[in-house]
Parts: structure tokens; C-alpha cells; sequence
């Protein structure tokens, strides 16, 4: 190996560092404590200290305990992936292809909402969803809404908020997929019998998949450990696991079952999306 | 091939039993701008049809109407007798080679080939493609990915790809443009060879002269959305009609000359005092005045006062003003007692002695190779390179 080499994978390892030691610090050590807290023998608490008893039942109550909002966090994230992607991908579509010289405009119009606070605009969404709100009443008024009937503290209003809040990260990638296909190929595929359904489904689609697969994982994972929207929007029965560990960690002080808790969930998720890259095969796509 | 006779004199709308593709005023603009101007055009079933012109002229225009890909402002298309000027180019019996070749990353070779088929349905796709993949010799490349192929291999599956469907036209938009000049060439060959073993009308649009006359039986050439010139390759180098023809085809010496006397089957012009004859059939300027044009390869150089090629024009009083020795071929620049510079080409036959700078010389032709066009178009129209008159 010559000299040249040798010092460019120096440089290489140089430029890791930062980051590596960035994720030491705030991963690596913060997820051994949590793996470790979720260890601990239960019967410990702030006041008196815990002790390490490696103590594996508390997975098993945490899941007994808490299986109701563990699967409810999956539907709700899924459902509202599924939202998001519908509508982001039309979205990302139309400003990819249609918006021309307003492309810029409307990119910038997606990331507006990050301008404001998180929780502002979920609380906003209170207002919009209030029983007496003009969307209720709205819907009383066609009659898709019985006349008692509400929105608010439903699994519509924390589907909706959750929808709302992770649409940008949707759109964004979906958009970077779809703004790099060459509008060629799909001319090619019409000149090639295909019809723009048709054409779609071949072509388009499976072009934007690395936007998709990436898209999905940045709003499902976040929105299924979400808890805001669960809870500005939604009542008791619509707690997600997030906010589960929220309260088991701040008013509970159940820190082994929190963390057991967050463990699971983690656990969850990191297998649903190597199930998910396995099946859309898009490693050799991005 | 049969030649097609000139479009805006015979041109007849309506006239029928025509199976070719047929284009009648076809118009297209984009806001202000006219790409494409009362075009007519017929191309008879198969053959070999060259749209040449310089970049911008309208061609790809013209073929993306063709491919339905663009919507012509006014006028129709029509192939085998079927009006298709609004049909959606998936109802088109007319596949395109894209410039680009606009080849699916995502799908293997096989399966770009393969596309077509598939989506109109058609049993024994694998027995089709494999047999189209062996015509452009890929077959061992079929699992590929586009990307993992060079770009003459590329340039194959994209023709596979169109002429597996059977188009009754296929179009080709400057196919060759990305490869280089050796590959290109080997190409020309193979898509040459193609045609006359499918037997597939083919339009081919490219800017590239040569490429044009070697491929094509017969070429249209084009210039600001309107149609210059069309004929067989020889019949456009050996007699261009306009200025723009004399200089996009290969190099052409035009000089300024007023005319004389117009006999039955010869026109006599005065050029700078020397009195040049020029056949009838040759002619293509009605004014008194007239550029004169020949080819650099038709001008004989010879000693001052040596009569090379009776009967020939003859100009005397040339000085050399520069030699390029090129091996096949010594290229001359002649300056002229009227201070023009024309060029002169003479075969290194071993014959001829070389002339060196600064020699007087005498230029002459055989009447039957100058052409007269008209003085009113402007001499340098369509010139790509160097400078003539």
C-alpha cells in the first residue's frame, strides 16, 4: 500500500470521529443505561436506589401490562403512514412534475409548518377538531356525524394529528425519488404500449420506491413511539406507548418497567423494517 | 430506393393508396415560436428516411409528433391511410429509439426488451426477445442491468426494445449521438443491416451529414421548421437547390456572378468576367444574378494557361494561398483575382504535381458539376465549418 493510500484512510477516520464520538456519547451510552434500567429490580425507587438483579419478568409485565397501547401505537403509526403516503406521494408527484416554476415555492410551503412549534400546531388541531368546531359541525350537518357524535378523543383525531404532524418527512424523500426520474423514461414507456395507469405502476412507482421505503420508515418510526398527538387529541383510550413510557418515567417513576417498555418497542420496530427492506428490495435500489 | 419527387410542387392532399407515413402542413408552435412550419412530407413504407438539419431546426419536433408524443397545432398525420394525429402514442403502431435511449434502470435487459410484449399482451415473449436479443447480439447480457452496459451496447438494447413491437415506423432520434466516431460508424453498418433484414420503415433524425447520406435511401433536409431540400444522398450533393443544402452537405465554393443568357438547356452567367455555363437542370436561381457553386473535389488545379479538362470553365488568375497535405487528398486555398478564397480538393493520384504557396494557378470544372442558386439566400447559410466565399 502506498503512502498516498495509507494517509487517505487515515483522513477517512479522522472524519468519523466527530460523529462517532457524538453517537457514543448520546447513543451508545444513553441505550446501555436504558438496557440496563430495564434490569433493574422493580422494587426500587428515586428515593432508595436500584439494584441490578437482571430482572427479565419486567419484559414480561411490561408487555402484559402494556400490550394494548403497544399494538395500538403500530395501527395508529401504520394507519397514518398510509395516510401520509397517499397523500404525499400525490403531493411530491404533482411537485415534482406539474409545479414547474413554483417547484421551489411549494417545496419550501411542505417544510413551513417546522417553522412553528410542534406542539402549538397540535394543540391548534384541538380547536379545529372541537365538538363545536366547524369541522363537527360540518359533518353533523351532512350527517357523516351522528348529532351527538365528536371528533376529538377519537382514533380519527390522533390518526389525523399524527398524519398532519410526520406529512413533510413523507413528502420530502418522495419528492427527492420522484424529482430525479427522467420524464424520458416514462415517454418511453407510453411509445412502448403502456398508458399512463399502466405507465405509473411499471415505471414511476418502482423508480420512487427508495423514496418510499424511506419515507415510511422517517414517519412510521417516529409516529408509532409519538405521544403528543395521543394525548392533546385523543382521550385515555387512545394512549399510545409513548406516552405509556412518558408517564411511567416522569409520574410513575417505573424506570424498569419504562425502560422494558421502550426496549420492546425498539425491538419491535428495528425488526419491522429489516422485514420491510428484506421485502421492498430496495438495497440495491437506493 | 425510388426517389420522392419535391413536396410543395407535387403534393397532392387526399391522394390515395398511399400506405406510407404522410405529414400534410403540419404546424407546431410553442408560444411565439414556430418549431415546425406547414410541414408535408411522405415516406414511403420501407425505407430508409433521413431527417437531417442542424440542431433546432424541428426535426426531433417533427418525430415526436410522429410519435405522438408532441400534439401538432394544425395539420395531420397519417400512416397507411389511418389518421393518427391526435392518437395517444400508446395506440401508435410507430416505436421511437430514444436519444437518450431512455432505457429502464430498474428492469433487466431481458425485460426492457420485453416491455412492449408485455404490456400488449402477447404470448411467446421469451421465445420474441431471446431471438431480438441474438439479432443485436446481447444475449449473454440479458440479467444486466442497463447501467452495467457500455453505450453501444445500450445503443442495441434500445433498438431491440422498439423493433421487437413491429412498428410499422420506427422512429430514431439521433441514436448515435453519444457514442464515438469509431463505434458510431460500426453502428451506421449495423442499423443499416437491421433495416434491410426487417424491412421496417425507418426515420431517422440526426445532424450529422455523413451519417445521414450513408444510412439513409432518402433524406429530407431541414432547416427552420421548414423542409430545404429531400432526395437521394447523390441527388442532394450533386445538385442542393438552395445555399443552405450546398453548405450543410459537405463544403460548397459559391461565387457572385450576374446572368448572361438563358438558352434551352444552358445558362450562361458572367462570373467576375469569366463567362461560366451552367446546364439548365442545374439552375435554381430566376433573378439576373446568381451564385455560382461547385464542389471543392470537382475544381481542377492546374499550371497558369494549361487546359486540363476541355470543355471545361476555366479561371485563370489564381494565386495559392495555402496547402494542407491531408494524404488521400492535398486541400488548396486559392485566392481569386476578385479576392475570393475557394477551396480546391485534389486526389493524391500521383498524377498532378503538388503546387506550393504562392503559385499562379488555373482553376477549371466540367460545366455539368456547378450548380446556380439563388442571390437573394444567403451564402454562408448552413456552413459549419471554415469559411467559403
Amino acid at each position: 500500500m502506498s503512502d498516498f493510500t495509507r494517509r487517505r484512510g487515515a483522513v477517512g477516520y479522522l472524519l468519523l470521529i466527530p460523529a462517532a464520538l457524538w453517537l457514543v456519547l448520546f447513543f451508545v451510552i444513553p441505550f446501555y443505561s436504558l438496557l440496563a434500567t430495564s434490569l433493574y429490580d422493580p422494587s426500587g425507587s428515586d428515593f432508595r436506589g436500584y439494584e441490578m438483579t437482571y430482572e427479565w419478568s419486567n419484559y414480561q409485565h411490561a408487555l402484559q401490562d402494556y400490550w394494548r397501547p403497544l399494538v395500538r401505537s403500530l395501527l395508529y403509526g401504520g394507519v397514518a403512514t398510509l395516510l401520509c403516503l397517499i397523500l404525499g406521494y400525490v403531493l411530491a408527484y404533482a411537485i415534482a412534475f406539474k409545479a414547474g416554476r413554483w417547484k421551489n415555492l411549494m417545496l419550501v410551503l411542505v417544510i413551513a409548518p417546522f417553522f412553528t412549534s410542534f406542539l402549538v400546531r397540535t394543540l391548534s388541531w384541538k380547536l379545529i377538531l372541537a365538538d363545536d368546531g366547524l369541522v363537527v359541525n360540518t359533518l353533523q350537518a351532512v350527517h357523516l356525524l351522528g348529532a351527538d357524535g365528536r371528533l376529538l378523543a377519537t382514533p380519527v383525531a390522533v390518526v389525523a394529528g399524527l398524519t398532519y404532524n410526520f406529512l413533510p418527512f413523507m413528502v420530502l424523500p418522495l419528492f427527492a425519488s420522484i424529482d430525479k426520474i427522467d420524464h424520458r423514461l416514462i415517454e418511453a414507456s407510453s411509445d412502448l404500449y403502456a398508458n399512463p395507469v399502466v405507465g405509473f405502476f411499471k415505471v414511476t412507482w418502482p423508480l420512487s420506491l427508495p423514496g418510499v421505503v424511506s419515507g415510511t420508515l422517517l414517519t412510521f418510526i417516529p409516529a408509532a413511539g409519538d405521544f403528543i398527538n395521543a394525548q392533546l387529541l385523543g382521550s385515555p383510550n387512545q394512549r399510545m406507548v409513548g406516552s405509556v413510557i412518558q408517564s411511567l418515567f416522569t409520574d410513575a417513576n417505573d424506570y424498569p418497567a419504562a425502560a422494558a417498555l421502550s426496549m420492546i418497542l425498539m425491538v419491535i420496530i428495528v425488526v419491522m423494517v429489516f422485514a420491510y427492506i428484506r421485502r421492498a428490495g430496495t438495497e440495491e435500489l437506493l | 430506393m425510388s426517389q420522392v419527387a419535391e413536396q410543395d410542387a407535387t403534393s397532392v392532399p387526399g391522394d390515395e393508396g398511399f400506405d406510407g407515413l404522410r405529414l400534410r402542413e403540419v404546424t407546431k408552435s410553442f408560444g411565439a415560436f414556430t418549431a415546425v412550419d406547414m410541414l408535408d412530407l411522405d415516406i414511403p413504407s420501407g425505407s430508409f428516411f433521413a431527417l437531417l438539419g442542424p440542431s433546432g431546426c424541428g426535426k426531433t419536433t417533427t418525430l415526436r409528433m410522429v410519435a405522438g408524443l408532441e400534439t401538432p397545432t394544425s395539420g395531420s398525420i397519417t400512416l397507411g391511410g389511418e389518421d393518427i394525429t391526435f392518437a395517444k402514442p400508446y395506440r401508435r403502431p410507430v416505436n421511437t429509439v430514444f436519444q437518450s435511449y431512455a432505457l429502464f434502470p430498474h428492469l433487466d435487459i431481458f425485460e426492457n426488451v420485453a416491455f412492449g410484449l408485455r404490456r400488449r399482451k402477447k404470448s411467446d415473449v421469451d421465445a420474441q426477445v431471446n431471438q431480438m436479443l441474438e439479432l443485436v447480439e446481447l444475449t449473454s447480457q440479458a440479467r444486466k442491468k442497463p447501467a452495467q452496459l457500455s453505450g453501444g451496447q445500450q445503443q442495441r438494447v434500445a433498438l431491440a426494445r422498439a423493433l421487437i413491437n413491429e412498428p410499422q415506423v420506427l422512429l430514431l432520434d439521433e441514436p448515435l449521438g453519444a457514442l464515438d466516431l469509431k463505434l458510431r460508424r460500426s453502428m451506421q453498418i449495423e442499423i443499416k443491416r437491421i433495416q434491410n433484414e426487417v424491412g421496417q420503415t425507418f426515420v431517422h433524425v440526426t445532424h450529422d451529414q455523413e451519417e445521414a447520406m450513408t444510412m439513409a435511401d432518402t433524406v429530407a433536409v431541414m432547416n427552420a421548421g421548414i423542409i430545404e431540400q429531400m432526395g437521394s444522398p447523390t441527388d442532394l450533393y450533386e445538385n442542393p437547390r438552395s445555399t443552405f443544402v450546398a453548405n450543410f452537405l459537405g463544403q460548397s465554393n459559391l461565387i457572385e456572378s450576374s446572368v448572361k443568357d438563358r438558352a434551352a438547356d444552358v445558362v450562361t452567367v458572367d462570373m467576375h468576367g469569366i463567362g461560366v455555363s451552367i446546364p439548365v437542370a442545374r439552375a435554381h436561381a430566376d433573378g439576373d444574378k446568381g451564385w455560382v457553386g461547385i464542389r471543392p473535389e470537382k475544381v481542377l488545379i492546374g499550371e497558369q494557361g494549361e487546359q486540363l479538362d476541355a470543355p471545361g470553365n476555366s479561371v485563370p488568375g489564381g494565386v495559392v494561398s495555402d496547402v494542407s497535405f491531408v494524404g488521400v487528398s492535398t486541400q488548396y486555398l486559392v485566392r481569386m483575382p476578385w479576392g475570393q478564397e475557394l477551396q480546391v480538393f485534389q486526389q493524391n493520384t500521383g498524377h498532378r504535381r503538388l503546387f506550393r504557396q504562392g503559385e499562379q494557378v488555373e482553376l477549371s470544372w466540367r460545366p455539368d458539376y456547378a450548380f446556380l442558386l439563388d442571390y437573394s439566400q444567403d451564402a454562408a447559410a448552413g456552413a459549419q465549418r471554415g469559411s467559403e466565399g
